[in-house]
């Protein structure tokens, strides 16, 4: 760990204003949505009579109420650990994807190699957005195929990466001393290759967060993702839809909206910090 | 009976597709071609020629790093051709490899101790404490200490990481060592150390090399015998002493011709060979060495002549493959 931490990479990383302003919106972001509901006493899920329905923001409520009178402020927390819990989670099934097919396909060749890029080939060969509607609708919208959804599909660029870097790193001397003093497969794999493949996986984990959480959104404001009562932060702004809501009532979709745009820039300042950092070529 | 030589490999050829043909022969490129080749117990054996002549590709198919086309490969006499790769490894142990260049044979991710140490994992005899102690021994004998275990390959200069290098390849004692352009990479200034160390732990450990260069002069100092590799095929191979003092194969004259002198009043006849060397997609009919040879003749162009093995007038014996000497 120490060693990370005096890392050149890390160095650079840590020295990178605009990374470090990411960092701190994410991590701000995250520490808000999952601590704060601890010391709050907050209700998402039932509705307020004495403050009635449509509410602005006042001292009771302090972004006001929705239609059915459920607290926002309390909506926009719980919705923000989905939002990022669905992004997070995507991206890991991604990378536990993505990472041992790359693999395989680059250090094997052959035919894994033609199967799983020509698999990958035809994911990325449909838009994604509407695969995901389909697929959602037929397993059903809810969190767990939301995500998992969009984990898996996401495997194709993880996967592309990867499988690009094994191809020059299986050629090194390196890995042919391996084989020379009889090391057997998958030490060689997961002990040589894949540490000398990954770095350009970490920039692109935080791209991915950051396009997962716009995903969902997308697909919960378009009534296919995350279901009422559950909160997520595009099913909040859901409610926009309505012209009535949009025009009069800003209240309700401008604090969720301002949300996405946050940790999207937050995700998309660490992932082009650590890309820069990892790169020997930027000072 | 006499035992068997360390090493024989017989008409082994390794060929790489290029190209698919239908209805026709697929193109190949012969890296190596018809190649045979004894190596005794505590010899080196010297494998020059120009780039692209197929000497790593011999040395790394010698290892079964390349799946061999044909021939046979036997060690110690035993037919290791068609081992699978779990046959291989009890002997893998034996027969080790160096590498040219030692900014790529080693993980940039690994410390030193941790390069060094794999091949004692793989083997897998010795308790933890006992591969540490065997580590730090090796690393004592390629004149590095024990400073160098936790460092990482960026932190060396090319000299010590060759020198890890050929730790790592001789930490499990094997017997025979492929040295694949060991120094080329290195600055002159370290070469000849590593050169001297080379042939330290030759002497030292009785180990048999396999020395592959295109530095006629480093192969002169080093082996004992030499082989002449052009286009995938040996063209000559013989004593080190007969081979510098009395080369028969045009080529060999030709690339002894080529070989420095450092004394500016001396006179060479030099040879100065015309052309490029022919592509190895589409070598020359005949002898290989045919379009360049300045003796060839009409039969040179028609048929290749084979490796056979001739007498000197000295009673020494050699293999040449060419027409004036049969």
């Amino acid at each position: 760990m120490k060693k990370i931490m005096q890392s050149q990479a890390m160095k650079k990383f840590l020295h990178n204003k605009k990374a470090m302003l990411g960092l701190f919106i994410v991590l701000f972001l995250m520490a808000v949505v999952v601590f704060l509901p601890l010391f709050m006493d907050l209700d998402p899920y039932t509705t307020d009579r004495a403050a009635g329905f449509n509410k602005p923001p006042s001292d009771a409520h302090i972004l006001g109420t929705d239609d059915v009178g459920r607290d926002l402020f309390a909506r926009l927390l719980y919705g923000g650990r989905i939002s990022l819990f669905v992004g997070i989670t995507s991206t890991i099934i991604s990378v536990l994807v993505g990472i041992p097919l790359g693999l395989i396909a680059g250090y094997f060749r052959g035919a894994a190699e033609s199967i799983i890029m020509r698999t990958a080939d035809a994911f990325m060969s449909f838009p994604s957005m509407v695969l995901i509607l389909v697929l959602v609708a037929v397993f059903g919208p809810s969190i767990l195929t939301v995500t998992v959804v969009i984990g898996v599909l996401g495997w194709t660029a993880i996967a592309k990466l990867i499988y690009g870097n094994v191809l020059s790193i299986r050629e090194r001397e390196y890995i042919q001393a391996t084989k020379a003093v009889g090391m057997k497969t998958m030490p060689i794999l997961f002990a040589e290759v894949l540490p000398n493949a990954i770095p350009p996986v970490w920039a692109n984990i935080s791209f991915r967060v950051a396009g997962a959480i716009l995903t969902e959104s997308s697909l919960s404001f378009l009534g296919m993702g995350v279901q009422t009562p559950q909160a997520s932060w595009g099913n909040i702004i859901f409610a926009a839809q309505n012209l009535m809501v949009l025009t009069a009532r800003p209240w309700v979709w401008l604090p969720p909206g301002l949300c996405i745009i946050l940790v999207v820039i937050g995700f998309n300042f660490i992932g082009e910090g650590v890309r820069d950092a990892l790169d020997p070529k930027t000072k | 009976m006499m035992a068997a030589p360390l090493l024989e490999i017989r008409n082994v050829k390794k060929y790489f597709p290029v190209k698919k043909v239908r209805n026709g022969e697929d193109i190949v490129v012969k890296a190596v071609d018809q190649i045979d080749l004894m190596v005794e117990q505590g010899e080196i054996v010297g494998l020059v020629g120009e780039s692209g002549c197929g000497k790593s590709t011999l040395g790394k198919t010698i290892l079964k790093l390349h799946d061999i086309t044909d021939g046979q490969i036997l060690f110690h006499g035993e037919d290791i051709t068609r081992y699978s790769e779990s046959q291989m490894r009890p002997l893998r142990e034996k027969m080790q490899i160096i590498f040219q260049d030692p900014y790529a044979s080693l993980n940039p991710k690994k410390k030193v101790v941790q390069s060094v140490m794999a091949p004692l994992n793989v083997v897998g005899r010795d308790s933890k404490e006992e591969r540490l102690e065997k580590v730090k021994a090796i690393l004592n004998e390629v004149g590095l200490n024990e400073k160098f275990l936790e460092k990482f390959p960026h932190e060396m200069s090319g000299g010590q990481r060759q020198r890890v290098v050929i730790a790592r390849a001789l930490i499990n004692n094997p017997e025979l060592v492929i040295c694949d352009e060991p120094v080329s990479a290195l600055d002159v200034s370290v070469r000849s150390q590593v050169l001297n160390l080379l042939k330290d732990l030759q002497r030292d450990r009785n180990l048999t090399y396999i020395f592959i260069s295109h530095d006629l002069s480093v192969v002169e100092y080093l082996c004992d015998k030499v082989a002449v590799m052009y286009l995938g095929r040996i063209m000559e191979f013989a004593d080190k002493k007969h081979l510098y003092g009395n080369p028969l194969h045009p080529y060999t004259r030709a690339l002894l011709s080529a070989i420095p002198v450092p004394d500016i009043h001396a006179e060479k006849d030099e040879i100065i060979l015309q052309g490029e060397v022919p592509s190895p997609l589409h070598p020359p009919k005949g002898c290989l060495f045919s379009t360049r040879c300045p003796n060839a003749s009409e039969r040179c162009h028609k048929e290749a002549p084979a490796l056979k093995e001739i007498t000197d007038r000295d009673g020494t014996k050699r293999n040449v493959a060419c027409f004036l000497h049969t």
